[in-house]
């Protein structure tokens, strides 16, 4: 059987960036536990933002491989050690993506809209101050503001941009990013969302969401959301809705 | 970096109005082969802008696409095909830059990998 994930052993590193880890293999192990749907979906393009050491990118090509031919891929870091890191990474296990040094999808929103099929993202998602964010090296591998949501509140507009119509987007999300307000936020957006993973490590618990474009999930989220500005108790009934929404349409579509 | 990225790809600094096309500065292209794939190809040509890629493909010392957009009957032939194919995924931009076509901003390329962060002034 050939290689399903990148071999520790032969990903690169350099002190500045991002190792992988618990996050990184719970991310890997969503996208293997969903390989079958993957590779039906046949997807075109595949974008990482956020590639780190590369691990999770070429284990995506890994996995889709021979399997689903002509698959392109691209990944993106704001720091310039990492996309250096994934080129290797990727090198030394024959597998290819272009790489861009920029922050988020800067450069590729305008041309790049629509066309991603399947994107992958394990942001900087630890609550720290706001000002941690951005910063120059490895902080920037986690520092994620407020609730750990700064980068990820951009990222997701972003997504929501390149992907295509029957895009598919993977997110690394902690309890402490209020992952169903992110549901509920993407709901808003026409998307369907299902925990493919969750894990929970001595110092955190991950979830690992699955995001897809549900046409009529829109027009629900609209139903129930009656006032945005709604106080915390109606909050609450709405995430409960939220969560019973998100069960039935994945006990009823398809195989997503 | 590969055409098919560069087609992709806009100068994101704030205020340009059309960074598209980026103008390729080339100081060195490698060439890595890639299995031919038909289906990607026929994918992907609606989505390309002919002229962005054939005026990318001549900066890289590539001469043979036809410098009219294709119709799409072209893509029943192998001939064009395999030209298309070469040009989108096997010629790599490894050394250079990609030049802003409003401000001629220099974004660099190295070892394949193009910098497009932003000064602070630019965002
Ligand atoms: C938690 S690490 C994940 C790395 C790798 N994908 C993995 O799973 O092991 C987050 C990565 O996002 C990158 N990053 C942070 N902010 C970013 C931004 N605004 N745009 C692009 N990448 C960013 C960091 O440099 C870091 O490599």
């Amino acid at each position: 059987m050939s290689l399903r994930t990148a071999q520790i052993r032969l990903v690169s590193s350099h002190p500045e960036v991002y190792e992988p880890c618990d996050d990184s293999f719970a991310l890997v192990d969503a996208l293997l536990a969903d390989r079958i749907n993957l590779v039906e979906h046949h997807p075109v393009l595949c974008m990482e933002v956020g590639c780190g050491s590369g691990y999770v990118i070429t284990s995506l090509a890994l996995m889709l491989g021979q399997e689903v031919p002509g698959v392109q891929y691209i990944a993106t870091d704001i720091n310039p050690y990492a996309v250096e890191v994934t080129r290797k990474t990727l090198e030394a296990h024959n597998v290819h993506a272009d790489l861009i040094n920029t922050d988020i999808a800067s450069g590729l929103e305008k041309r790049l809209a629509g066309l991603v099929d399947v994107m992958v993202v394990n942001p900087p998602y630890v609550p720290t101050p706001e000002d941690e964010v951005g910063r120059e090296g490895i902080a920037s591998a986690w520092a994620g503001g407020e609730n750990g949501r700064a980068v990820i509140d951009k990222i997701l507009p972003s997504a929501d941009k390149l992907l295509s119509k029957r895009g598919w987007l993977y997110l690394v999300t902690l309890t402490a990013n209020d992952p169903s307000q992110i549901c509920l936020q993407m709901m808003e957006k026409g998307y369907a969302a299902r925990i493919v993973v969750q894990r929970s490590t001595e110092e955190e618990n991950l979830h690992i969401i699955k995001f897809w474009r549900d046409f009529d999930i829109q027009m629900d989220a609209k139903d129930i959301v009656p006032n945005k500005a709604a106080p915390v108790g109606v909050m609450d009934t709405l995430l409960s809705q939220v969560h019973r929404l998100s069960f039935r349409r994945s006990a009823s579509s398809n195989n997503n | 970096m590969r055409l098919l990225t560069h087609n992709m790809l806009s100068s994101n600094i704030k205020g340009v109005a059309n960074g598209f096309p980026l103008l390729i500065e080339v100081e060195k292209v490698i060439e890595k082969q890639v299995d031919f794939n038909p289906d990607f190809l026929k994918n992907i040509f609606p989505k390309i802008e002919w002229q962005a890629l054939v005026q990318a493909s001549r900066s890289m010392g590539y001469s043979e696409l036809p410098e009219e957009s294709p119709e799409s009957s072209m893509l029943d032939s192998d001939d064009f095909l395999m030209k298309f194919h070469h040009v989108l995924l096997e010629l790599h931009l490894e050394e250079g830059a990609l030049v802003c076509p409003e401000t001629g901003r220099k974004f660099p390329v190295n070892k394949g990998i193009p910098n497009m962060l932003l000064h602070e002034d630019e965002v």
